[in-house]
């Protein structure tokens, strides 16, 4: 089992589809919410995901592919 | 000896040894150095500061490393110029410039690497590594060499030559990657989890953040133990922006100086401006952009302290501007021509942003105001060199040099009158 930390980021139109309840329906992982936050212009939310590591990467591939984008916890660690 | 006692989570306040730990366990948040405050006050004044070094470890107090095994390239203390003919031309009384480009490899990244590197050897590691367009691979890699670390150094492959070069004479690990900013970002985050490295802005970020507040500390001191009344910092991650008022605000806690009601105002560069538009919309939010701007030590799009950048311009009734590349140009021009500092084209953004902000009433014109440059010029030449004076050509004759600049008897009598 593996374990991988995220932030998910949801423009306007993607924050009131259920995409983390079908995240962890349709890909055999576990998605355990740390911080969130949701307004107008924005929504994000820390997620922890457990599972098999290829499972992890499928689905974080398909919520992807939603529009979702998908962030190391740490945001930019390229720095200028 | 440090004052440090703790890492702490900026969102949910656990504590954590003073080990290599970046992110709370329970929350997610970041981690950020705590200090025992009352412990400083007793130790410090403005004489054992004065006394210090002339480099930022004068206030090695303040600082979460024992500063007796700091590895020292001679960073900080660097000019606070009063700058006369740029006040005029925007029109503000008191108007001071941190010109902090000439710092060992030329950029401010060089205080943040000196504690960052310094607590990575003190915690045992002996490879030194980050992921960087320029400044900071330059500041890992000549640390690195100084304190006889190994350096591991990521790049885009695309790189200018000059930025790489300027890596490549310390003799690091160079590796260039080929990808997009997202490809990269994604490996070196792996290469941190899976490497017993320092990576300096990952497992070591809550100390290597820390040492941007020496420039809070320094800007203090040199107006004179007063905080200015309003300071233009350039916004990337976010993190120099909120830990130059946190030093500030540790100078008033320690009775170093008095009350703190400096207003802090961002800069950013329209291509990557998150932090900007959030705060223009009014949100505490901001959405993750893909930069695209010739000020490449700004192009961060998912700033890790982009939330707490936009809290603090909210708490301290600061503004943030963004400004395009033609300002960006224009700014670093201006700077050179009426201060004589080359800046990079970070220097560029905080200039023209600068401008922007006095244009639109955002910084008073009474205001005791410090702009905050952050790298040299020589760095991001090819950003201006078509942009500036072209040489004059002319043949070895003196006539031909008269002819060529229109000089005659006019302005040799008047160069003599001059003299006398």
């Amino acid at each position: 089992m593996a374990t991988k930390r995220v932030r998910l980021t949801f423009r306007p139109e993607l924050i009131t589809l259920p995409i983390i309840y079908e995240l962890g329906h349709q890909f055999q992982v576990i998605t355990n919410i740390r911080m969130a936050d949701v307004d107008e212009h924005v929504g994000w939310v820390v997620l922890e995901l457990e599972g098999d590591a290829g499972e992890i990467e499928r689905g974080l591939d398909w919520a992807q592919a939603k529009g979702v984008r998908v962030d190391p916890i740490e945001g930019d660690v390229v720095e200028g | 000896m440090t004052f440090a006692t703790a890492l702490r989570c900026r969102e949910c306040a656990r504590e954590y040894p003073l080990a290599a730990l970046h992110v709370c366990e329970f929350c997610f948040g970041p981690l950020e150095a705590a200090y025992d405050y009352a412990a400083i006050a007793r130790a410090t004044s403005r004489g054992r500061i004065a006394a210090g070094p002339e480099t930022m470890w004068r206030y090695a107090d303040f600082l979460p490393v024992d500063a007796a095994q700091r590895i020292d390239l001679h960073a900080g203390f660097t000019p606070l110029v009063r700058s006369h003919n740029l006040a005029e031309r925007l029109g503000l009384r008191e108007l001071y410039i941190k010109n902090d480009t000439v710092n060992p490899t030329w950029s401010f990244k060089d205080r943040v690497v000196a504690v960052a590197s310094s607590k990575a050897r003190e915690l045992g590691y002996s490879t030194l590594a980050c992921a960087s367009t320029g400044n900071l691979a330059n500041s890992v890699s000549a640390h690195a060499a100084r304190a006889g670390m190994e350096a591991y150094v990521f790049i885009p492959s695309d790189l200018e030559s000059g930025k790489v070069l300027g890596s490549a004479i310390y003799a690091p690990n160079l590796i260039a990657v080929d990808g997009n900013y997202d490809e990269v970002n994604r490996l070196c985050t792996e290469v941190a989890d899976r490497y017993p490295w320092a990576f300096v802005n990952i497992n070591v970020r809550p100390y290597y953040s820390e040492g941007s507040r020496t420039l809070g500390f320094e800007t203090a001191e040199q107006l004179g133990w007063r905080a200015p009344d309003h300071c233009v910092v350039p916004i990337a991650s976010g993190s120099l922006f909120t830990k130059i008022y946190k030093g500030l605000k540790e100078f008033e806690k320690v009775g170093l100086i008095g009350p703190v009601q400096t207003r802090m105002s961002g800069a950013q560069a329209d291509g990557c401006s998150p932090v900007a538009t959030a705060y223009r919309e009014g949100s505490m939010n901001f959405r993750p952009v893909k930069p695209k701007t010739i000020a490449k030590s700004l192009a961060i799009g998912n700033p890790a302290d982009g939330y707490y950048a936009l809290r603090q311009l909210k708490e301290t009734g600061g503004s943030c501007a963004s400004v395009s590349d033609a300002e960006v140009i224009e700014g670093m021009k201006l700077l050179a021509e009426t201060e004589g500092i080359f800046a990079e084209t970070a220097g560029g953004v905080v200039i023209a942003s600068l401008k922007q902000l006095v244009e639109t009433g955002k910084i008073g014109r009474d205001e005791v105001t410090v702009a905050y440059i952050t790298g040299a010029g020589l760095k991001t030449q090819e950003a201006v060199a078509e942009h500036v004076v072209q040489a004059h050509h002319v043949s070895p004759q003196l006539e031909a040099f008269e002819a060529r600049l229109g000089l005659g008897v006019e302005q040799r009598q008047s160069a003599a009158v001059e003299v006398r």
